[in-house]
Parts: structure tokens; C-alpha cells; sequence
């Protein structure tokens, strides 16, 4: 019998510290059985547990995009005892990830429609590979405008710098990148709360879906500004997170209502949550 | 016809035969009341008893069971990769399970053997297990089998089942399983039709001496944010301790935690009980909690099994009707009340 609480074991290959108060790094890793890479077959929007012997596990959103091949990526948060060690960790170290667990982005859905994501803060992992997986040559024809509305405190605090510089280029994508505040004088992008912006940046929701992903604060004031615009609550789709232990619908903490997070989820339109009891 | 009839003086002796088939579990008295043990050469097993203070579940589901380990030694190529923790799982038989306890394993089964994901430790040891269940006699004021699909001599969750006769017991094979660990007892004669219809006898009167209910006709079409937003739930936690006794002794709560212990170089990962009572059992790495109040985990236990659970599975309530969370709650909270509130509001 599969066992679904056994970790594929993988290699760090490269870790890279994505903000400047260093609590937030990306970790690539590599599969150690090649096989296992093909058993690890994910749609953006769906998680992980990283597991370290000894230390535990913890449910991460996945960065990387499936049409990135050879590695998956997990952008990390420093705050309890696994993520503190594995922020410790070295390149060439050996550890574990189970997965790929819970439900995706609609991707079906969104087929033909313009996508609106909103994200905030270090939520914006899966949403790192929605982009990438929606910007890939294959895939972009599949939707209409994509337009992003990023935001973090300052700009040092924006995760996949590189990356959100390279696609303000590209005309295939616009993006609204904004910060609480700043006192750089060479910024150049937005000033303002991600519902202000999304507010000020979205003019239409006719044919549109928006993914938001983001802390609580910036979904409660947000979700007001889509609704305003138009949206339906069955074409606003959140990302939700919960204490999770086995991933897998069995341990019983995650639930909102009779859905677990971890299995149900984490993604749910807001027409889905309006049905279940405000438990998250 | 595989039915047969023991004289008590011979049963221990019995049982202690089948140990070579199986490993087999007994009711045993244990101070003021009686406890599941594993059968060994100095048991002593007493079946004298209403029911057992801990349900069976830990012979299917231990408190704690190792799941993976590894050896963390940098030397070694094998450091860190986790591997399933090597198994028993031959036969085992739990004699003298109260039908009620039987029932809460095909209740918990739903959880834990489901077309979404199998868990190999749950499945794996239920179907090593065989069920010979022993009828309620003397039901507890308490007991409320009857009022969630079961009832004192209910037969269909196990696999055979003993009638108490005054100084006698007829054993009565249910599955194919039931007929074949009958057939493996060593000594007993056939069972007659006079026995049979005595048995059928103390069975009726059984059924009649449970008197208590829980009403949960109407809890389906009940909205669920209704009832998770009705005003009663501050009320009924009001003396709750959040002591975690009733999710502890329940026979049909599953939840379970997973942590990570080291001694020396070898890592276990292992899983533990764990309690919905508990604020810990929800609390994020942010510090925010979705149920912080100790109303909100009262409300999650029972809503859980009154109406997530059904809602989830198009089954019935997720309670045997074993009692145990009424008789021992130090606080007297009362499910068959919360469930007539929740029925009626």
C-alpha cells in the first residue's frame, strides 16, 4: 500500500535570501530518484510538506512552476522551529518533501478570460508559479490580459526581484508592483496599500477571474474593492492557510466546516466559503 | 453451524489456546474499572464488566505509533531520507468488544480508508483485526446505541458475537473471519436451539432497557451556518475545562498530531492522539488562532460530530452511543443534550 506520509527524499541546490530583514529564503531542490520527479506532478496553486528528520514538517505553498523542470521551488518564512533549522541548512544538504497536496488555481475556469491576481507580502509563491506557468509559451495564448498587483511593506521586502523586474518589460503581462511606504527616492513603482491599488490600477471585472493571496488584512480589505468592480464571488478565488499536520484530510485540524484545507484546499472561491462557517 | 457453547470455567483456558493463531486482547480489571489488554501467560481476564473506561481503538489505533524513521548520521549515504518503520501486522482478535465500539471503527473508517488517500497504518491493522463482540446485557443509563444505528446486541460490525448465559457463553459466528477463529477454540460443544432462543431472549430485554436518545432526525437539513452561528454554543462551554477526557475516550475521534523525536541518532516520526480541545491543536505560526476561544473548540467537537461529519460522508452522526464522554465528563456536559438543542434549533 502507498504510504502518503512518506517524503520523497531531494538535495538543496541552491538557496537564495529573498528579502533584505533575511527571513525569507527560496530553496531549490532536486529529487534524488529521478522517478520520484515524475510522481511529483503538480498544477500551480497546490503545496507541500517540507520535511526534515528530526525536526518535522511544514506545508508550503510551491514556487516553481511546472514547465520549470529539473528542480521545485519553495519560498520559506522564518517562524518556528523546522523553517528556523532549515533557513540553517546548506546547499548539498539532504532532506524531504511529501506531496504535491490539496487543490489547484482554476486553470479550466480561467481558460479564455482576463486573470486579475492580487498578492501581498510572502504570499505570493504560488502565484510566482502562476505566472510563470500562465507567461510559458504554450500556456499564454489560453488566456486574455493578465494583470498582477503585487505589494509589500518596502521594496526590499518584494519577493523574486529579478523576476517582477523582467516581466514590468514584457507587454504580455502588466504589472502594478506597490509598497506600504518608502523612503527610497529612486522608486519608481506604486505607493500605496494593495486594496488602494487595486482599486485605483482594475477597471473592469467583464470576463475576468482574480486570484488573491495574501495576509488576512489585505484579503478583508480587498475583497470589498473586487466585489465593487463587479466580481462575482464565484470568479474571486482565494488561497487560503491553516495549521496542518498530515496533508492529507486525516488528522482533522485544518477544517472549515466539513473541508479541510489541506485536501478540499486551500484554494476556494468566495461563493465556496460564503457556504461554510467563517472558521479560518 | 459453527455456534458454540463454553462453560465459563473452561473460557479462559480457550482464549489462551487461540494465542497461538493470534494475538488476542481481553477486557481486564484494572482498579474500579476494566481496560483492553493484550492476553499474555499472568492475564487475568475479567468479563464482568458494562464496558471498558478506554474504548478499543488503541489496538487498531495506538496512542502513539511510530510512522517513518532514519538514522541521522552524516557518515552514513542514507542521512536524513526517512523510511516506513518496519510492522507487525498478523492477526489479532479483540474478544469482548461492546457492539458500540465495533460500530465506532466503521465509523472512524470513513476517515481514514477513503477513495481520496488509504492510511496504511489504520487499514493495514483493521483488516488484521478481528472483531468477536460480547452483547450488552445490562446497558448503562448512558448508553444510546439504539439512537445511532446500533443497539446492545447489534450484530453487523462484527465478527462473531458472545451472548452472557449464566455460567455459560454461546459464541455466535458472524463473517467468514467470526466462523474460522471459532473453529480455532479449543474445546465447547455445538450450540442447541434452546440456547438459541435463550439468547435471543436476553437480547430483546436488552434492547428494551436502553432507554436513553439522541435525537438527530433533523440535524441534515439544518443549515451549517446556522447552526455554527446559534446563540446556545457560549452556554454549553460555559463549565467546559477543555480537559480533552471526552475526545480521549471517545472511540470515533481520530485526530492525531505528528511530531518528530531524536534520541541519539535515530529520528522516529511518530503520531500521537491529539484533542480538538486543545488550543494548540489549531495554532498558527503567526500566532493567529481559528479557534482561540474555548467556545469555538466545544462548538468544532460537536459540530464535528453531529453535523460535519454527516454532511461530509451522507452517513449518519459520527457517535456510537457508548456514553463514555457523559459518564466521565467532569463537568457533565451531556452530548445527547447538545444534540437535542442542535436537533430543535
Amino acid at each position: 500500500m502507498k504510504n502518503p506520509y512518506l517524503p520523497y527524499p531531494v538535495r538543496i541546490d541552491e538557496i537564495t535570501t529573498e528579502t533584505e530583514d533575511k527571513n525569507l529564503k527560496t530553496f531549490k531542490f532536486a529529487f534524488i530518484n529521478p522517478d520520484d520527479e515524475k510522481d511529483f506532478t503538480y498544477t500551480p496553486g497546490q503545496f507541500a510538506e517540507l520535511s526534515v528528520a528530526g525536526k518535522g514538517e511544514i506545508p508550503i505553498g510551491i514556487a516553481s512552476s511546472p514547465t520549470e523542470k529539473g528542480f521545485v521551488k519553495f519560498t520559506v518564512n522564518k517562524v518556528g522551529s523546522v523553517t528556523s533549522h532549515l533557513h540553517n541548512m546548506s546547499v548539498g544538504d539532504i532532506m524531504g518533501v511529501r506531496g504535491p497536496l490539496g487543490n489547484w488555481y482554476p486553470w479550466e475556469e480561467m481558460e479564455g478570460k482576463n486573470v486579475v491576481i492580487v498578492g501581498g507580502g510572502f504570499a505570493f509563491t504560488t502565484l510566482r508559479s502562476s505566472i510563470i506557468y500562465m507567461l510559458h509559451p504554450e500556456n499564454r495564448s489560453r488566456f486574455r490580459d493578465i494583470t498582477v498587483v503585487y505589494g509589500a511593506r518596502t521594496p526590499g521586502m518584494l519577493l523574486y526581484k529579478e523576476e517582477l523586474a523582467t516581466w514590468e518589460k514584457r507587454d504580455d503581462i502588466k504589472m502594478h508592483i506597490t509598497v506600504d511606504g518608502t523612503t527610497d527616492p529612486e522608486w519608481k513603482y506604486n505607493i500605496g496599500f494593495v486594496p488602494a491599488i487595486t482599486e485605483k490600477k482594475i477597471s473592469s471585472a467583464e470576463n475576468s477571474i482574480a486570484i488573491v493571496c495574501g495576509p488576512p488584512i489585505m484579503i478583508k480589505f480587498t475583497q470589498p474593492v473586487l466585489e465593487k468592480l463587479g466580481f462575482p464571488p464565484e470568479r474571486i478565488i482565494l488561497s487560503l492557510e491553516m495549521r496542518m499536520k498530515c496533508g492529507i484530510g486525516k488528522c482533522g485540524r485544518c477544517n472549515i466546516g466539513e473541508k479541510y484545507v489541506c485536501k478540499d484546499g486551500p484554494v476556494f472561491s468566495l461563493a465556496q466559503l460564503k457556504q461554510l462557517p467563517p472558521e479560518y | 453451524m459453527t455456534d458454540k457453547i463454553f462453560n465459563k470455567k473452561d473460557w479462559f483456558d480457550t482464549l489462551k489456546g487461540l494465542r497461538n493463531s493470534y494475538r488476542i486482547f481481553v477486557p481486564v480489571r484494572e482498579g474500579d474499572f476494566h481496560n483492553f489488554r493484550s492476553l499474555e501467560d499472568e492475564t487475568i481476564p475479567n468479563f464482568d464488566f458494562f464496558n471498558t473506561r478506554l474504548s478499543p481503538k488503541s489496538v487498531v489505533y495506538p496512542q502513539s505509533e511510530r510512522m517513518l524513521e532514519c538514522l541521522n548520521d552524516t557518515e552514513s549515504p542514507e542521512h536524513g531520507v526517512l523510511k516506513e518503520a518496519a510492522k507487525d501486522y498478523s492477526q489479532q482478535a479483540i474478544i469482548g468488544i461492546r457492539p458500540c465500539d465495533a460500530q465506532a471503527f466503521q465509523i472512524v473508517k470513513r476517515n481514514f480508508d477513503n477513495p481520496d488517500y488509504r492510511d496504511p497504518l489504520w487499514v493495514q491493522r483493521f483488516e488484521s483485526t478481528i472483531l468477536v463482540g460480547m452483547g450488552c446485557n445490562a446497558p448503562c443509563p448512558t448508553c444510546f446505541c439504539s439512537s445511532v444505528g446500533g443497539g446492545p446486541f447489534s450484530e453487523e460490525y462484527l465478527d462473531a458475537i458472545i451472548f452472557d448465559l449464566q455460567g455459560r457463553y454461546l459464541i455466535k459466528g458472524l463473517t467468514e473471519r467470526g466462523n474460522e477463529i471459532i473453529s480455532n477454540m479449543q474445546g465447547g460443544t455445538p450450540a442447541d436451539v434452546k440456547v438459541i432462543d435463550e439468547s435471543k431472549a436476553i437480547a430483546a430485554l436488552a434492547n428494551e432497557r436502553v432507554t436513553s436518545t439522541v435525537p438527530s432526525d433533523k440535524l441534515t437539513e439544518k443549515s451549517v451556518t446556522g447552526l455554527f452561528g446559534a446563540p446556545f454554543w457560549e452556554d454549553v462551554a460555559f463549565s467546559c475545562i477543555n480537559c480533552g477526557t471526552c475526545t480521549f475516550l471517545c472511540p470515533t475521534c481520530w485526530c492525531f498530531d505528528i511530531q518528530d523525536e531524536t534520541c541519539g541518532k535515530q529520528v522516529d516520526r511518530v503520531r500521537n492522539w491529539d484533542t480538538c480541545m486543545s488550543p494548540l491543536f489549531t495554532l498558527e505560526g503567526s500566532g493567529h488562532n481559528p479557534r482561540e476561544k474555548k467556545f469555538q473548540r466545544v462548538r468544532q467537537r460537536f459540530m464535528h460530530k453531529l453535523k460535519y461529519y454527516p454532511d461530509k460522508f451522507k452517513s449518519g452522526v459520527q457517535c456510537s452511543g457508548c456514553g463514555r464522554c457523559v459518564r466521565y465528563c467532569p463537568v457533565n456536559i451531556d452530548i445527547r443534550r447538545v444534540a437535542a438543542m442542535m436537533n430543535e434549533y
